[in-house]
């Protein structure tokens, strides 16, 4: 890894720092999306269990 | 001429016949794609694969652009950042253009998804955005001498961040999705004057940042050891976007079955409470 450091010459900060920001940033994104997916489809499991929205062959709502 | 005359599918020609139901099964297979339980079927089949491909890629990507590519006669191997940067910048344009195609969906056509694809679309236009303001800063630095002039490319691209932003505030403001597409698609389409400034800016004006050097008249100015490397790179990060844009995409339309059934669970509790409240003790 020092070797890997080194190779990079007097800029490695800059270049480390360029890649960790892209991975922070990616990484944020991709978890807000996956956890808000799986709150969706909890939340929408949760409301389908209850018989939200489905209708009683009377026409009326459960 | 014959030969013409007999292809012509009014003469009752069977391939002529076939070509054009083939044809009109594909379109009706697209437009059945567009319906939010179609998308919901062929997403969820498709985004395993879509994730995998876009991880090889920039697996390969990563590897060609760290240990292949060698570093370049003036910027050394400051180098590597731009690997990261261009494919950035080109998604954060990308994405608020499929934005305003998505925004013309919704005023024109009144697509079911078209406003869903736009909102699912901003958060992610606004990260690459953001990675191409950030890692251009820390190139910058070592390469100009400083983190950020007020040069007509990055001032440009700060303007489509901060116009990425307040579409994102214009959605969490409005609560009703149908009412908050019509205005985020207003406000999409005044914000796409933007694109083509951040594109041609190196031409138009005098800056610091460098005219484009692989999009150009005349082809690329990057020797092929470094533009292989930024090619798969961009394509590995544009596969990976759409991934993040197909799984919020169906986080929105599960988001918005949520909100009606909801409502509807309200409406029904509130029909009961009413019967109950008027019937004789």
């Amino acid at each position: 890894m020092s070797a890997l450091i080194q190779s990079l010459g007097p800029h490695a900060g800059f270049i480390l720092a360029s890649y960790a920001a892209v991975a922070v940033i990616l990484a944020g994104l991709t978890l807000a999306i996956v956890r808000d997916h799986w709150a969706q489809k909890r939340a929408l499991a949760a409301l389908e269990q209850r018989g939200a929205g489905r209708r009683r062959p009377g026409g009326e709502a459960p | 001429m014959l030969e013409t005359r007999r292809h012509c599918y009014c003469c009752g020609n069977p391939a002529w016949r076939q070509a054009r139901d083939e044809f009109a099964d594909d379109m009706a297979n697209l437009i059945d794609l567009a319906n939010p339980t179609r998308f919901m079927r062929f997403s969820a089949a498709l985004l395993p694969w879509l994730a995998g491909v876009s991880a090889l890629l920039l697996a390969v990507g990563f590897y060609l652009a760290w240990f292949v590519a060698p570093p370049d006669y003036q910027q050394g191997e400051t180098i590597r950042i731009m690997f990261v940067h261009v494919p950035a910048a080109w998604l954060a344009m990308m994405f608020y253009a499929m934005m305003a195609v998505s925004a013309l969906g919704t005023l024109v056509w009144r697509h079911p998804l078209a406003d869903v694809a736009q909102k699912a679309a901003a958060p992610i236009g606004a990260c690459f955005a953001l990675v191409c303001l950030v890692t251009g800063a820390l190139w910058g630095k070592p390469m100009w001498g400083t983190y950020w002039v007020w040069d007509a490319r990055l001032t440009s691209v700060l303007v489509l961040f901060l116009i990425y932003l307040g579409i994102i505030a214009l959605w969490r403001v409005l609560d009703e999705p149908s009412r908050a597409g019509r205005a985020v698609a207003i406000l999409t389409l005044v914000g796409f004057v933007n694109v083509p400034i951040i594109k041609f800016s190196v031409d138009w004006w005098n800056t610091l940042h460098q005219p484009a050097s692989v999009f150009r008249m005349g082809g690329s100015t990057i020797d092929g050891s470094m533009l292989w490397p930024l090619l798969v790179l961009a394509l590995g990060f544009t596969l990976f976007a759409l991934t993040l844009h197909m799984a919020a995409m169906r986080a929105e339309i599960m988001r918005r079955r949520v909100r009606t059934l909801t409502i509807l669970e309200a409406e029904r509790l509130d029909r009961l409470a009413a019967r109950a409240g008027s019937a004789p003790a």
